[in-house]
């Protein structure tokens, strides 16, 4: 028997409320990635062929350098969001699930730090 | 608790393919493609942030017909991705559901991701002076 009320469990809150934060979140990322991947692409098509002054100096425009790092937060959280959904409707072992969800999730995070630390350092020359 | 003859899921070797089952396990598909291939943009920004040699190795490996396949492979799973995300959200918004609305802006979606990785790789050529 279940001791949430039918409206607590279409909302889906849980005791801590936090029953849409998973499915929220990747919509959000999803939104803000729109504008920002399409922008990137577009920089991208714009500078092929490029040298490598050209590209630091690109990534070192304030501007670009924030979006940049915007642009790989929110690519890694919607990534590792995306990839956990996966492997939890794939990996029907309990102990491998939870071990390759963690895995994804500090493989997202070093792999955005090491993108942010590497723009940082570009921008700051 | 659980009933013992529910529903499942469709058996998807008995299940006749269609536009929208594609298009859905499509998304799953690229979305996986584009999580792994951007190894390939943290790779870039590091060997930016290394030195000019690395910079000039990952350049090299982009430019090689492995690096463009790579390339190109991931610029249609983004634009796919990025096409069929936004009809992800306007269906979360409760519209375009429709047997009619789900065969006509999953077409669309092909129609522009295709379109748009085209004009991509002819833009970036004619900037590089190669057209
Ligand atoms: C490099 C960028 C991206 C990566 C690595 C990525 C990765 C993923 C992954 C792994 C999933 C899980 C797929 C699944 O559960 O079947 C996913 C789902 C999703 N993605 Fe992305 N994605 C990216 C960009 C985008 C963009 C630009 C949008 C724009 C709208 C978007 C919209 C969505 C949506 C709405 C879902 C949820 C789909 C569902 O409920 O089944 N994604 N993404």
């Amino acid at each position: 028997m279940s001791l949430r009320s039918p409206l607590g469990k279409v909302r889906g809150l849980g005791s801590a409320k936090e029953g849409v934060i998973h499915w929220w979140a990747q919509r959000m990322t999803a939104v803000a990635l729109i504008p920002l991947l399409i922008w990137f692409v577009a920089s991208i098509a714009a500078m092929a062929g490029a040298d490598y002054g050209a590209f630091r100096e690109w990534i070192a425009t304030p501007v670009v350098s924030v979006l940049l790092v915007l642009m790989t937060i929110a690519v890694f959280h919607h990534a590792q969001l995306g990839l956990q959904v996966v492997l939890e409707d794939y990996v029907h072992t309990e102990w491998l699930k939870i071990a390759a969800i963690a895995l994804v999730k500090f493989a997202a995070i070093g792999l955005a730090i090491a993108s942010i630390f590497s723009i940082v350092k570009i921008a700051l020359g | 608790m659980a009933s013992q003859n529910r529903p499942l899921s469709p058996h998807l070797q008995v299940y006749k393919p269609q536009l929208t089952s594609v298009m859905s396990i499509m998304h799953r598909a690229t979305g996986i493609a584009l999580a792994v291939g951007t190894l390939l943009l943290v790779f870039w920004l590091i060997a930016a942030a290394t030195g000019e040699r690395t910079f000039g190795d990952i350049q090299a490996f982009n430019a090689s017909l492995i690096g463009k396949l790579l390339l190109f492979g991931w610029s249609f799973a983004l634009f796919y991705h990025l096409c069929n995300g936004i009809r992800h959200l306007f269906w979360d918004a409760g519209k375009g559901f429709g047997l009619e609305a789900a065969y006509r802006n999953g077409r669309l979606v092909v129609v522009a991701s295709i379109a748009l990785t085209v004009l991509s790789w002819v833009w970036g050529y004619a900037s590089m002076g190669a057209l």
